[in-house]
């Protein structure tokens, strides 16, 4: 009987927390613009969800402080899409349909990004994607913008850098999840292109906790340099692992670990190693003629001030499509196909990605220069010149 | 190509490897063994090791081993918070609502280390150096020393403790049946408690000594549960050498199937060995076959 | 037993009644999206109560044949010019078959054994969607799957795709609460309570147990393919290990054996991140706790703690009506 008591009050609180979890969610009142935010910020693309949330908050807290956009606030909607493209589709509904946003940023990943794609392009509003994937622009679509860099501008800058260094034979190890599979594919498309021969393809998987065993396959096969694709914590592990078997050739690194998380967790066995970065991590070291660097500053300071932690990379695909809509509802209004139409029309915007001018026929907006080569030097990032 | 060489790294990393996973089986192994549950938390008592390690390090002021002995304690009263929350209340006890509290356990505390300290990864300092050691050609990182010195220790205590103590007498006792221990007096309660705090405790231990090499982050236990479990599986639920056997060929075979087959399916060969010891001997490769009782 | 079957009767016919007049209510709303959702969920974790609730099997690795599903019919229509119905059969029948050969050997193990065994089926599975990439598209996953149509009627939007999810597992329930109710259904609670007795009462229990697994395959594969049409995009991460434990708890919050349960479960836990919007990242604990809390109190899940409380609160209504008396 005592148990039966039990069992009972158990479902009235679990029914009592649902009921107040969805009260709770309409309990909010509808504001003036509304701009919608799909970001994976908890699940396995986390490290690309959080900083982008993070600095989407804090743009929108800024930009309300200000005054917002022609005396209108904004209101910021974000859902976790968790990574899995089934929620991502769910929240692209809900905002849409629900909250009736001006425009979407986001989502984190290529693969939510791609399965978004074809609501939000029947819906007609215009989504600003944080992911790297090429095919999310190209084709063009409509209403589909980005502002995360190709993965093939990051691929061009350490070719290039090989190339002077007259280095052909290659080794590649790259992390099997949707970041490191497509760093894997442009490398391989690329490599031609640049007389680069790859001479060994290995690759590890995202929870893998020793790569000695392909590095050890890298080294017998003779190579002149390897480059390895993905993000925290493997690429810290290869970076050890390198050094562990005493491994001379240069490792390059994506800009996937391009955080002071990376040098903290590789160590002494970051030294030396190289990796195609955009410039937030050396903000402070471009030139005063750097048409970012005014942009590249404010992000850092202020995101530092906020959340203690450095800003990165990542954060700033999210500075980038906050700032461009910003821009275009500004000179347009908060109609979907005006800010569309006005995305488009923008020019040489200097944001933390790199300058973006997007046209009909592009719509990620970037070239190589995006990139710029960083080596670890004494335990802090170094631009490459 | 310097093959002599190669075959000795990849034997090296396997036997690393395959001593990691072998530890974080015996948490498997005496858990089972003293109560009939298959812990599918037990990866994150290894998570659990790790991650206090690095927190009390950087609250408080105080030497790594002193550290690591706060960290272990602190992951054996996680264990036995689970034993007597989630464990002992339980009156019918079925298999499966077993399997089931384990595994709601492992999310709980999974979720529960996400909230309190974030996703970050974290590494710790290496006990001896990063200086790597050669071996015919092959190098290994001093910490693997450690690795495989305590699992030494473990399987020589373990042996002590269950064929010698009392207490360990006890606790088989209860494993081969709970009621005629009963009987003759010992408390089964109190063992069930004490395999989850032994188990804990070993747990968290293996998770301290491989942060230096692994990192570790709050979702770090799922994959090495599932890898210790492997090995426990393999070594026919032993917790003495036949899970070290079983770790260790586990070990090997993931390394050379990656360095001379392909690294992307590893993973797979671990879990088809570990299909077909299930299919065809499922009481493991090192054991004696016993005829199962209903 | 008459009076009882006529009253299931009259409750699926309810259930469905309203399932059919509800997009009715919803015009335009995102919730029929989200209800699109539930029905597949409910799909997969009625298949998973199939096996674990009726029959007692575990299966840690049931996102497996969810995924295989998927991908068959993806790939079917993605690659070669396949029509998404025939995928679609396709699909289910691959996976069938492929869970009744490896029925045989898994569901001999018991217990933890069977749990770790589909487990690392699951993990091989996944290792696989991840690894071929020539045909799945790897980690990046497959876009541009079609939509299933009907002659000019294209299941492209959340009203159609809402009937034509909602149809098969409106179709799935009906067939489970019958098998209940039936013979097999009989057999498969005696394998359930003690498979020994079950054998002594002359139940082939091991044939039993792989044709419900691969009935329960046969369903999950079947929401694979529905729902790699509804979302045209499909990729690996959707079918690992963590979705198999989402479905395990779908149907364990619901209630072990009861059909409506499932459908339950499967609402709450893809409602769940909306109900959590406020508390952001607190889902994974809830999640471990309610899965702990209900195998403890409410083995019966919350259709069970629902009957419960209701029996419960009629007794004290007539308790204090005949003290009064």
């Amino acid at each position: 009987m005592k148990k039966k008591f039990f069992s009972t009050m158990l479902f009235f609180v679990i029914a009592t927390i649902l009921f107040v979890f969805t009260a709770g969610a309409q309990a909010f009142a509808a504001p003036p613009i509304k701009i919608g935010a799909l970001f994976s910020v908890s699940g396995p693309a986390a490290f690309l969800g959080e900083p982008e949330r993070n600095t989407a908050q804090m743009l929108v807290y800024e930009i309300n402080k200000a005054g917002g956009i022609k005396g209108r606030k904004l209101e910021l909607v974000v859902i976790d899409t968790q990574g899995d493209p089934a929620k991502a589709v769910q929240g692209a509904n809900k905002l849409i349909k629900d909250d009736k946003v001006a425009a979407i940023i986001g989502p984190s990943t290529t693969g939510d990004s791609m399965a978004v794609i074809p609501v939000v392009e029947k819906a007609g509003i215009p989504l600003i994607s944080c992911a790297a994937g090429i095919k999310i622009t190209d084709p063009v679509k409509k209403w589909i913008f980005k502002t995360a860099q190709n993965d093939a501008l990051a691929v061009a800058r350490i070719y290039e850098y090989l190339n002077k260094q007259k280095i052909g034979n290659v080794a590649i190890l790259t992390v099997s999840d949707g970041f490191g599979s497509s760093g894997r594919e442009q490398l391989v498309a690329h490599a031609k292109e640049y007389g680069i021969e790859i001479i060994s393809n290995e690759t590890y998987g995202p929870k893998d906790t020793d790569m000695t065993a392909q590095l050890t396959k890298i080294r017998a096969s003779g190579a002149q340099a390897i480059i390895c694709w993905g993000t925290n914590p493997g690429p810290a592990i290869v970076a050890r692992n390198v050094k562990q078997l005493g491994i001379k050739i240069p490792l390059f690194m994506s800009h996937g670990v391009s955080s002071k998380k990376f040098i903290e967790l590789a160590g002494d066995a970051a030294e030396g190693i190289m990796l195609p970065s955009g410039r937030v991590i050396v903000a402070s070291q471009m030139p005063n003629t750097d048409r970012q660097k005014k942009a590249l500053l404010s992000y850092v300071t202020s995101y530092k001030n906020l959340y203690k932690v450095e800003g990165d990379h990542f954060g700033g695909h999210a500075w980038d499509a906050m700032m461009l809509l910003k821009g275009a509802i500004e000179k347009a209004g908060d109609k979907p196909s005006a800010i569309r139409d006005q995305l488009e029309k923008t020019t040489k915007f200097a944001g933390i990605g790199g300058t973006f001018s997007y046209t009909a026929q592009d719509h990620a907006g970037l070239t190589k220069d995006a990139f710029v080569l960083v080596e670890v030097k004494d335990q802090n990032w170094k631009l490459v010149k | 190509m310097d093959n002599p060489s190669q075959l000795v790294q990849y034997i090296l990393t396997g036997l690393s490897n395959g001593a990691i996973y072998a530890l974080i089986g015996f948490g498997f192994a005496i858990i089972h063994n003293a109560t009939g549950i298959l812990n599918f938390a037990q990866g994150e008592f290894v998570m659990l090791g790790g991650m206090f390690t690095i927190f009390i390090l950087s609250f408080l002021n105080i030497p790594l081993p002193m550290a690591i002995v706060l960290a272990i304690a602190f992951s054996t009263l996680v264990g036995i918070l689970f034993e007597r929350l989630a464990i002992r209340p339980l009156k019918n006890v079925k298999p499966l609502s077993l399997v089931i509290i384990t595994i709601g356990a492992s999310i709980f505390i999974r979720g529960a280390a996400m909230l309190i300290w974030g996703k970050d990864t974290h590494a710790l300092p290496a006990f001896s150096g990063n200086e790597p050691l050669y071996v015919y050609g092959a190098t290994i990182m001093p910490q693997h020393l450690w690795i495989f010195g305590i699992t030494i220790l473990i399987i020589i205590a373990n042996k002590l403790f269950f064929s010698y103590s009392i207490l360990g007498k006890a606790m088989r006792a209860c494993a081969y049946n709970a009621y005629a221990a009963s009987l003759v007096g010992i408390d089964v309660k109190i063992m069930v408690l004490l395999s989850f705090v032994v188990s804990a405790a070993i747990g968290s231990m293996a998770g301290i000594i491989i942060a230096p090499l692994t990192m570790t982050s709050y979702d770090v236990g799922i994959m090495l549960g599932i890898k210790g479990f492997c090995a426990v599986i393999i070594g026919g639920m032993s917790s003495g050498l036949g899970t070290v056997l079983g770790g260790l060929l586990l070990g090997l075979l993931e390394s050379l199937g990656a360095g001379y087959i392909s690294a992307s399916y590893k993973d797979a060969f671990a879990f088809i060995i570990l299909l077909l010891i299930l299919f065809i001997r499922p009481e493991g490769l090192f054991k004696q076959k016993e005829t199962q009782r209903v | 037993m008459m009076i009882k079957e006529k009253r299931q009767i009259f409750i699926f016919l309810l259930f469905a009644l309203v399932v059919l007049l509800v997009p009715i209510f919803l015009k335009g709303s995102y919730f029929l999206n989200v209800l699109v959702f539930i029905g597949i969920n409910t799909l997969l974790a009625v298949a998973l109560n199939l096996l674990l609730g009726y029959a007692g099997q575990i299966s840690l690795g049931q996102a497996a044949f969810f995924g295989l599903g998927a991908y068959i019919s993806g790939i079917l229509t993605t690659r070669f010019p396949v029509d998404p119905w025939l995928a679609l059969v396709v699909a289910a029948g691959c996976a069938s078959v492929l869970a009744f050969v490896i029925g045989f050997p898994i569901l001999k193990l018991k217990g933890h054994y069977l749990a770790m065994a589909t487990l690392g089926f699951g993990i091989i599975v996944y290792i696989i969607f991840n690894e071929t990439v020539d045909w799945t598209g790897g980690p990046s996953g497959l876009s541009g799957i079609p939509n299933l149509r009907l002659g000019p009627f294209v299941f492209d939007n959340d009203r159609n795709n809402y009937y034509l999810v909602w149809m098969m597992t409106l179709g799935v329930m009906l067939l489970s609460i019958n098998l209940s109710q039936s013979r097999i259904g009989r057999a498969l609670r005696a394998i359930n309570d003690s498979e020994v007795a079950a054998r002594v009462m002359g139940v082939n229990a091991r044939m039993m147990k792989v044709q419900i697994f691969t009935v329960s395959a046969f369903v999950s594969a079947i929401a694979g393919s529905l729902y790699a049409h509804t979302i045209t995009f499909i990729s690996p991460a959707s079918f690992g290990f963590n979705f198999s434990v989402e479905l395990l708890t779908m149907v364990i919050i619901g209630g072990l054996g009861s059909i409506y349960g499932s459908f339950l479960g499967a609402t709450i836990l893809t409602m769940l991140p909306e109900f959590l919007r406020v508390f952001r990242d607190f889902d994974i604990v809830i999640y471990g706790l309610m899965l702990i809390l209900i195998t403890m109190f409410m083995p019966a899940g919350l259709i069970g703690g629902i009957e419960m409380s209701i029996k419960i609160i009629a007794e004290k209504i007539k308790g204090s009506a005949e003290n009064n008396a």
